[in-house]
């Protein structure tokens, strides 16, 4: 080793896990955290005993499997964008209670901007609310070193930890200096404890304060302390960061020549803040500065915030990215300097658009002829990009297009006219979480089309496999379940299936199931044909 | 002893176009002379034919990302460059921009335009426009008139990132390499022919 090599950030957390004897991974794709779990599949051939490394199917049973292997003793990692976090919530809340044995690191990964998500939500602040501790690198590098932190910190305490990237570290590439990947000679060994791993309310309340007593321990743990980055002439005036805001706000002190002047402290650890530290911070200084994305998490927990300047405050902006120019000008009026002026850009530029030849184009093209008034509920990936071709009115979170078809239906049930409704979602979308309110439409009878839009992949986040590929994160053969069997057995009496090139044909399928659905209630077109970006599949008609 | 590089380039273009590999190349370019680098890329949904930029910064920083009028350059995959990456140039930044014909581009001192599109074409490899962009941005840079701050690196540093990427497969490699050296003497026949 010894020399280093340019790493994107996912691949950095991903080399840390390998570094850091993790056995265990799973994920969701989510932008930004997707190339987190490639990553791993592309280092395990190198491994001496291979990781188990799967995509699952949503994830909470990605957390859900990772978690069950970490009580086992071996360390185990999950892998998520910030509003996967949310589907994982469940298992996380308790999974906080039940602690662990193995290190087990939850990564969420956050999205200040948004650049690629429905939200700018702070995992750091679901990991206060499920009082867990978070560490939010600033860089690549710094994420590496993090995530072997994690698994420490985690079995020091018995304890799941999060590691909260967010897109700048996630997408940043940076020269990296690999470490050795270690394989912990380690066996499960699942010790039952059903007081535990079971526990009753009675148990879980034992629990609760058990976490309340780590959490105190860990808010003094020296391993993951604020860390001074530079001490200042100036003791009135100190500026506490974490994440890719540390990043900026170093360089932007040395450009100022303020390095010298201003104390910059930072946090590795926003969640729980280091109580010694607080108390330093706010008995040493008559103003502090804190910079966070993107909730003011680190500044909540700081009980007098007479002093304090941050988002709370209202000195920080709260909503948007906090880009290295909008934190100079905070430094700037921090420290009564001249603001840089900053021209603003008009909004320019290409928005993003359904590739040349996408079958979903085809798909959206043959609902608007099918149901040229209706109301169209779609879902989260690439076919959001329909709205472009005014064929998606709504998109919510993942799944909600077949549980918003229903409530349109509710809504207009007693009006004179009712309309037509055509929900949209993906193939790997529907297996996330579009079963459960299929099954509720199929109960309550709704009157609705549903076109799975089944292009053989997951493709917005990069052509990851579905349950029905047959295929695993490395490349090894799989299992598969098939749509058709799931929709039929979700009790839809209406499923047809259609390659929207051929669109002579499914135009006219389309128009049968939503006549169809009028009088018998759900009815499913599965529109199948391989997303063009997708090379490993060929159609007959392919050359 | 000489300076040490501080550099920073902004990389233009719409998803599809090749602004992440071209990042990524110059960034091993960095790593292999020693320097260290830091890139900001655009994933997720911008990738489906929407605007993208990278951020590219090689030496002592510590942010992944360029303020507003500190770019040294600018290399550009489309001519039509939204103001929001302009606003990113210093004020005597260069760009190198992938266009037939030299347009008003506000805010630029240093111009260097050729058209990567039709020279890919020529070399039978439409979808090597961003390497011949690279290549002419290289020797435009260091070869062209009162440029203050050239490209960090050379061509061989660029062909030598490309013979170490694609070792195994000689014909990517020869591709790639043709597609550079295409936009490299482009820059020289261009001007010779002035």
């Amino acid at each position: 080793m010894g020399k280093s090599v340019l790493m994107l950030g996912n691949e950095a957390i991903a080399r840390g896990l390998a570094e850091g004897g993790c056995a265990v991974a799973t994920a969701y794709p989510g932008t930004p955290s997707s190339e987190i779990l490639s990553s791993i599949a592309s280092i395990n051939k190198d491994l001496d005993e291979p990781m188990h490394v799967q995509w699952a199917v949503n994830e909470k049973v990605a957390f859900e499997i990772a978690y069950a292997a970490a009580i086992t003793g071996l360390r185990a990692a999950v892998s998520m964008k910030q509003v996967g976090l949310n589907v994982a919530s469940d298992p996380l809340m308790s999974a906080a209670y039940m602690g662990t044995k193995g290190g087990f690191v939850v990564i969420s990964a956050d999205d200040p901007g948004p650049h690629s998500s429905q939200t700018e939500q702070d995992s750091r602040f679901t990991a206060m609310s499920a009082k867990i501790p978070v560490l939010d690198p600033d860089s690549p590098g710094q994420a590496k070193e993090m995530i072997k932190l994690a698994f420490e910190l985690s079995e020091r305490y018995e304890i799941p930890v999060m590691l909260r990237p967010t897109t700048r570290v996630c997408h940043t590439r940076q020269d990296v200096l690999p470490g050795a990947m270690s394989r912990i000679s380690r066996r499960p060994e699942f010790e039952k404890d059903p007081a535990r791993w079971a526990a009753t309310p009675k148990f879980r309340f034992h629990l609760h304060g058990e976490l309340e007593k780590k959490l105190e321990k860990i808010a003094a743990d020296m391993s993951t302390a604020p860390v001074s980055v530079s001490k200042g002439q100036d003791t009135s005036k100190a500026i506490l960061v974490s994440g890719v805001a540390a990043a900026h706000a170093k360089e932007i002190l040395k450009d100022l020549d303020l390095i010298d002047v201003i104390s910059l402290y930072q946090v590795l650890q926003p969640f729980p803040l280091h109580t010694t530290f607080m108390d330093h911070l706010l008995n040493t200084y008559e103003e502090v500065l804190v910079i966070e994305e993107t909730t003011g998490v680190i500044e909540l927990q700081l009980a007098d915030r007479s002093r304090v300047k941050g988002k709370m405050s209202g000195f920080v902006p709260r909503v948007g990215e906090l880009l290295p120019e909008k934190i100079l000008n905070l430094i700037e009026d921090f420290v009564g300097k001249d603001l840089t002026p900053h021209e603003q850009a008009a909004p320019g530029g290409r928005r993003p658009t359904l590739c040349a030849g996408c079958p979903h184009r085809a798909s959206f093209f043959a609902i608007k002829k099918a149901s040229p008034k209706g109301i169209f509920t779609s879902d989260i990936g690439c076919y959001t990009l329909g709205l472009n071709m005014g064929a998606v009115d709504t998109v919510l979170c993942m799944g909600a297009a077949i549980g918003q078809a229903a409530g349109f239906y509710h809504a207009y049930r007693n009006e004179e006219k009712q309309p037509d409704i055509v929900a949209t979602i993906g193939d790997s979308t529907f297996f996330h979480a579009g079963i459960p309110p299929l099954i509720d439409a199929v109960v309550q009878k709704i009157p609705f089309v549903l076109v799975i839009l089944d292009n053989r992949t997951t493709a917005m986040t990069g052509n990851q496999p579905t349950p029905a590929s047959g295929v695993g994160a490395c490349g090894e053969s799989t299992g598969s379940v098939d749509i058709e069997s799931i929709v039929k057995g979700c009790g839809v009496k209406f499923c047809q299936t259609g390659d929207p090139y051929l669109l002579d044909d499914f135009i006219p399928m389309v128009k049968d199931a939503v006549q169809f659905s009028k009088e018998n209630g759900p009815a499913v077109v599965i529109a199948r044909h391989p997303c063009i970006l997708d090379r490993s599949i060929k159609m007959p008609y392919d050359k | 002893m000489k300076p040490a590089v501080k550099q920073q380039i902004v990389i233009s273009g719409v998803g599809g176009q090749g602004v992440l590999f071209v990042t990524r190349l110059i960034a091993e370019a960095a790593i292999d002379k020693g320097l260290p680098v830091l890139t900001s890329e655009t994933h997720g949904m911008a990738q489906r034919g929407g605007t993208v930029v990278s951020h590219l910064k090689v030496g002592d920083f510590a942010s992944p990302l360029i303020r507003p009028r500190k770019a040294n350059g600018l290399l550009a995959l489309k001519a039509e460059i939204p103001d929001a990456h302009l606003l990113f140039l210093e004020p005597d930044a260069w760009a190198v921009v992938n266009s037939d014909s030299p347009r008003d581009f506000r805010n630029m001192a240093k111009l260097f335009n050729t058209d990567c599109d039709q020279l890919a074409l020529e070399i039978g490899n439409a979808r090597s426009a961003n390497l011949v962009l690279l290549g002419f941005g290289v020797a435009a840079t260091i070869g062209g008139d009162h440029v203050k701050q050239p490209m960090f690196c050379s061509i061989e540093d660029i062909r030598n990132v490309l013979l170490k990427r694609f070792s195994g497969n000689k014909k990517v490699l020869d591709a790639a390499v043709a597609a550079i050296e295409a936009g490299y003497d482009s820059f020289g026949s261009k001007r010779s022919s002035k």
